[in-house]
Parts: C-alpha cells; sequence; structure tokens
C-alpha cells in the first residue's frame, strides 16, 4: 500500500498512514488530504503544522482533547475548540490531520 | 484497607520482594508466586528477611512451591501455602492488589 | 470528586531502556488519560532513572521518548510522586530530573511542578490510598 507523489511511492499502513515518518512533504501532505477529500486551506495547514511541530516537541501525536487545549492556548478560542476543528477535518480533526502531517495515529485516540 | 501485594521474582536476583516489605502497611498480605516462591526456601536470607518483618501476612503458591522442589520440609515458618482457589480467595478479600514485577 | 471517578496510580520500578514496560507504562497512561480518571505515576527503585533528563538515543538507534514526560501535563497528568531514598541509593537528586510542570486552570494557567519528592513510608501511604495500582 502506497501514495503516488509526482511518480514516487510513499508506503502507508493499512489505515494510510505513512510507515516512515521521514517520507512527509508537502507535496505528500495533498495528496493524503485527496484521498481524505479534504481540500488544503491556510486553516487546514495552519492545524497540519500545529501537529508536526507538537511531534517535532513531544514525540507524539496528541489527542483530541489535548490537541483542542493547545490550540486554544496559541490561536485562541475561536480555532481552539471541536467545532472549528471538525469542520476542517470532518472525519476527525486527530486522526485526518495527523494523517495528512504524516504522523502516526494519536496516541490516547480509542 | 490491605493490599494483596504479589511478587513473582526470586529475591535472589531482584530486588522486588524487599521493595516490596519496604512499602507494605500492616495487615497487607504477601503472596509470592513463580520464582517469588524461592524467598521461601529456610535458611536463606530472603526467609529470614520474611521472619523479621511483622504485622503481615505471607502466603506462598503451592504448584509453584512443587514444581521448585520446595517441600515442607524445606518451607521456612509462618508462610501459608495456598492453591489456586486461596490465592483467588486472598484477592477477594483484599481491597486491591499490587504487583512487583 | 464525583461518583464513577477511581483514583489510579501507575507504578514505575524499571529503567527506561533495559525492558519495554517504562515505554508502554508512559502510553498506557496516555491513553488512560482520555477516561478523564484521577491518575498519579509513581517512580521507585529502578524507575526514577526513567526520569533523569539528558537522554539520547540516537546511538543506540532506539525512539527518545524522553520528551513525551514533557506532555503528560498536556493531558493533565500532574500528580508525579518519585521516591526520595531510591534516588539517593542511586545518587540521585532531584535536580537530576525532567523538569515536568502542568499549568493549573484554577489558578490562572500559572505553570506549576508535577513532581513531588515523597518519602518510602509516604509512597507506601499514597499506595494504600489508591484505588488501583497499575504495576509496570
Amino acid at each position: 500500500m502506497a501514495y503516488d507523489v509526482n511518480g514516487t511511492t510513499v508506503e502507508h499502513d493499512e489505515e494510510g498512514y505513512i510507515t516512515n515518518l521521514s517520507d512527509w512533504t508537502k507535496e505528500l501532505a495533498e495528496v493524503i488530504a485527496k484521498e481524505e477529500n479534504v481540500d488544503m486551506t491556510d486553516e487546514h495547514w495552519e492545524v497540519v503544522n500545529f501537529l508536526r511541530e507538537y511531534y517535532d516537541e513531544y514525540q507524539i501525536a496528541p489527542a483530541i482533547r489535548v490537541l483542542v487545549k493547545a490550540m486554544k492556548k496559541k490561536f485562541g478560542p475561536e480555532k481552539g475548540n471541536n467545532k472549528y476543528l471538525y469542520e476542517l477535518f470532518p472525519y476527525g480533526p486527530a486522526k485526518q490531520a495527523c494523517k495528512i502531517a504524516g504522523l502516526p495515529k494519536p496516541t490516547g485516540c480509542v | 484497607m490491605a493490599m494483596l501485594h504479589i511478587v513473582n521474582k526470586s529475591p535472589y536476583e531482584k530486588g522486588a520482594l524487599e521493595s516490596c516489605l519496604n512499602h507494605a502497611l500492616e495487615g497487607d498480605t504477601v503472596i509470592l508466586i513463580e520464582d517469588g516462591v524461592y524467598a521461601c526456601v529456610k535458611g536463606g536470607r530472603a526467609a529470614n528477611a520474611l521472619a523479621s518483618v511483622k504485622g503481615i501476612r505471607f502466603a506462598a503458591l503451592s504448584a509453584d512451591l512443587k514444581a521448585r522442589g520446595i517441600g515442607e520440609d524445606k518451607m521456612t515458618e509462618g508462610v501459608d501455602v495456598v492453591d489456586y482457589g486461596g490465592f483467588v480467595d486472598l484477592v477477594t478479600s483484599c481491597d486491591k492488589t499490587e504487583s512487583w514485577l | 470528586m464525583s461518583e464513577g471517578i477511581k483514583k489510579f496510580l501507575y507504578v514505575n520500578r524499571k529503567a527506561p531502556h533495559g525492558t519495554i514496560y517504562a515505554l508502554e507504562a508512559l502510553e498506557v497512561v496516555l491513553i488512560g488519560a482520555a477516561f478523564e480518571q484521577d491518575v498519579s505515576l509513581a517512580f521507585l527503585d529502578d524507575g526514577v532513572f526513567q526520569l533523569v533528563k539528558g537522554w539520547d538515543t540516537k546511538e543506540l538507534g532506539s525512539k527518545n521518548f524522553a520528551p513525551t514526560y514533557m506532555a503528560l501535563g498536556d493531558y493533565d497528568v500532574s500528580k508525579i510522586y518519585v521516591e526520595k531514598e531510591s534516588l539517593e541509593e542511586r545518587g540521585l537528586s532531584e535536580d537530576d530530573l525532567m523538569e515536568l510542570t502542568y499549568e493549573d486552570e484554577d489558578d490562572d494557567w500559572a505553570e506549576k511542578s508535577s513532581i513531588h519528592i515523597v518519602s518510602r513510608e509516604e509512597m507506601a501511604r499514597l499506595m494504600a490510598a489508591n484505588d488501583v495500582i497499575l504495576s509496570f
């Protein structure tokens, strides 16, 4: 199972999470987003970049509750809430955005 | 609020039993299972350590004792031998369990 | 404290790299945090080695999960008890430990330390005072 990014293949698991985290590129993110039926806007990128920064710092993808709290702290309550995040990523902001961000499935996502 | 402490490591290889005894409170029970039962061998350093502890009940699992050739003649005093059913009874009679892995 | 909330104590007694226990415990704690129970962590015996700062696992080729302990505060895990005697026996003190903090919602999100150094006797009472003990 693999994504095709301009002729390069990137392996992913049965749920669509990439196998090797260092394979991630912005182009790959667009490819995964397309498969997820997500049209990447600046707002989507803001969340994806935020998740990548969080992973870089803590080595885990945050659970949704933790993501909401951290977004609220950084961007304020208008972005740090469930509704805003679910509008951007209807199939679960933590799961879907993490997949696009090239991270593993969130720890604490049950 | 009695606790059942479960120790499954040999006292001669790991510090689990020692740490358990350092944290057990009066009224608690300690059950020795698997390699933990080596603490029961009469005359051993660990058996002497058990004898010096007051206010704690000790038990050991018969299947593990038998499997290791620790018969009645080799057992230190003050340790009750229980079968699997007795182990279950201990679990239900205590408020909670703590495993010393 | 509302009904149905139990006091969970995760007991960590193993060093971080020799076995998988430490990493597994950390993952269970983070997953368990979703259930909004009253969670505390205890570090004693070789478990205190988990919190020593300055790990570098690059040469070892295994995941450096030290930064993940820093995320515990985000997951509302803010009660971390470390046994004084275990530290001393290993030549360590509180200064050798990572600085783990949480933000106190009831105090204008002030950043506070999650780490409490307790004596062996206090640790024994802490174990007795919790409803469920999970050992790693």
